[in-house]
């Protein structure tokens, strides 16, 4: 039996704590406000990578400041760095090592697109391994423009249809 | 007299096939490959060279004779002086030289380096694998013979190339080498670009 009392009526211990919304927001917002980087520093642009870390320009004001060096924990692998053909192999297997969703932002011109060293030595852009959220251009990128590069991917992410992949999964 | 001037006109009293190497800076000796462990070995013990500072491969060129040379850099840390020992290789098919890894530790990975990049074989080095490609790649990347662009090939790893289908490609470089102009210009202009852009990887160098 149904009281007249029921809990549709106005209940002055809850009010104010329910908040209504979408699922794809509060997914997206759990996301994007705790992105762990992965940070595969593999030259010069890692030394931009560790100054976006430390306390003058402070990824942490992004949320992003848990750098993870398990890629089982991290969501976004920021590859930081000149990409040999002998290094491919394990950049790619750790980026199978990640759990979903993940993310990968392309730090500076060697990672997009090989940069300066046109030679047999030197992968062509990390997206020939790996499918790119963000390119950063720089060599290196100054750590604003990596600070840019994880707001935009973390516009990018609130844009996902995050409920209804999760259902289809 | 100097230590190295002494120690190279020793090396050349005691051994025939020793002699002057041009130079500009340091004294030089050209060894033959064969006598070359003994005179290293002298250079070490008896006028205390103790110390390789380089040890690097030169390639000469497709048809050149020898094709392949070794230029040892030798130091004395008691008498402050360098000798400069090179040594051509008789093979240019397969070049090989006699390891110095048992006199100087130093010269291990030096081998290997040189082993990687130009083919020169060090007979006697206790682990002569390449150091800066992978185990497995065919090619020796400083050889004159081989384009700067590089050769197609396959990834080092198998189980990767297949899940991304991906090999080593040729590095595109349509007008390249890129260069930085010399003299005074500002700093836009200074950037190095590609300065003959008349050949690229499909139309190949006028006149080569």
């Amino acid at each position: 039996m149904v009281s007249a009392s029921s809990e549709l009526t106005y209940n002055s211990k809850i009010e104010g704590d329910v908040v209504v919304s979408r699922a794809d927001a509060v997914i997206n917002w759990i996301r994007t406000s705790s992105m762990w980087p992965m940070p595969m520093g593999l030259a010069c642009c890692a030394i931009e990578l560790m100054a976006v870390g430390a306390s003058r320009f402070d990824i942490a004001r992004f949320g992003a400041e848990v750098m993870r060096f398990s890629p089982k924990q991290a969501d976004v692998m920021i590859v930081a760095g000149t990409v040999t053909y002998k290094m491919a192999s394990a950049v790619r297997r750790i980026y199978d090592q990640m759990a979903e969703p993940k993310w990968v932002i392309a730090m500076g011109a060697c990672a997009s697109t090989g940069g300066m060293y046109r030679s047999y030595a030197v992968l062509q852009g990390v997206d020939r391994i790996l499918p790119v959220d963000v390119y950063v251009s720089g060599c290196p990128p100054r750590p604003e423009a990596l600070l840019d590069a994880l707001i935009k991917l973390q516009e990018k992410v609130r844009r996902e249809p995050s409920a209804s992949k999760l259902l289809s999964a | 007299m100097p230590p190295a001037l002494d120690a190279v006109a020793a090396l050349k009293g005691r051994w025939a096939g020793v002699t002057d190497r041009k130079s500009l800076d340091h004294p030089a000796i050209n060894v033959p490959a064969s006598g070359l462990l003994a005179v290293l070995k002298s250079l070490k013990d008896e006028h205390a060279f103790d110390m390789l500072t380089d040890l690097s491969g030169v390639d000469w060129g497709v048809g050149a004779k020898p094709r392949f040379t070794v230029v040892y850099h030798v130091f004395s840390t008691s008498g402050h002086d360098y000798v400069r020992v090179a040594a051509d290789c008789a093979d240019d098919l397969a070049p090989e030289l006699p390891s110095a890894a048992g006199l100087w530790p130093g010269a291990n990975w030096h081998e290997r380096e040189a082993f990687d990049m130009f083919g020169i074989r060090f007979a006697g080095h206790p682990d002569l694998r390449r150091i800066l490609m992978w185990d497995g790649y065919p090619h020796f990347p400083l050889r004159k013979d081989f384009p700067l662009a590089g050769i197609e090939t396959e990834l080092p790893d198998a189980e990767i190339a297949a899940e991304t289908k991906v090999g080593l490609i040729a590095a595109p470089m349509m007008g390249g080498p890129f260069v930085a102009p010399a003299g005074e210009i500002n700093m836009t202009e200074a950037e190095p670009r590609a300065k003959d852009q008349s050949w690229t990887e499909r139309r190949p160098k006028p006149g080569a």
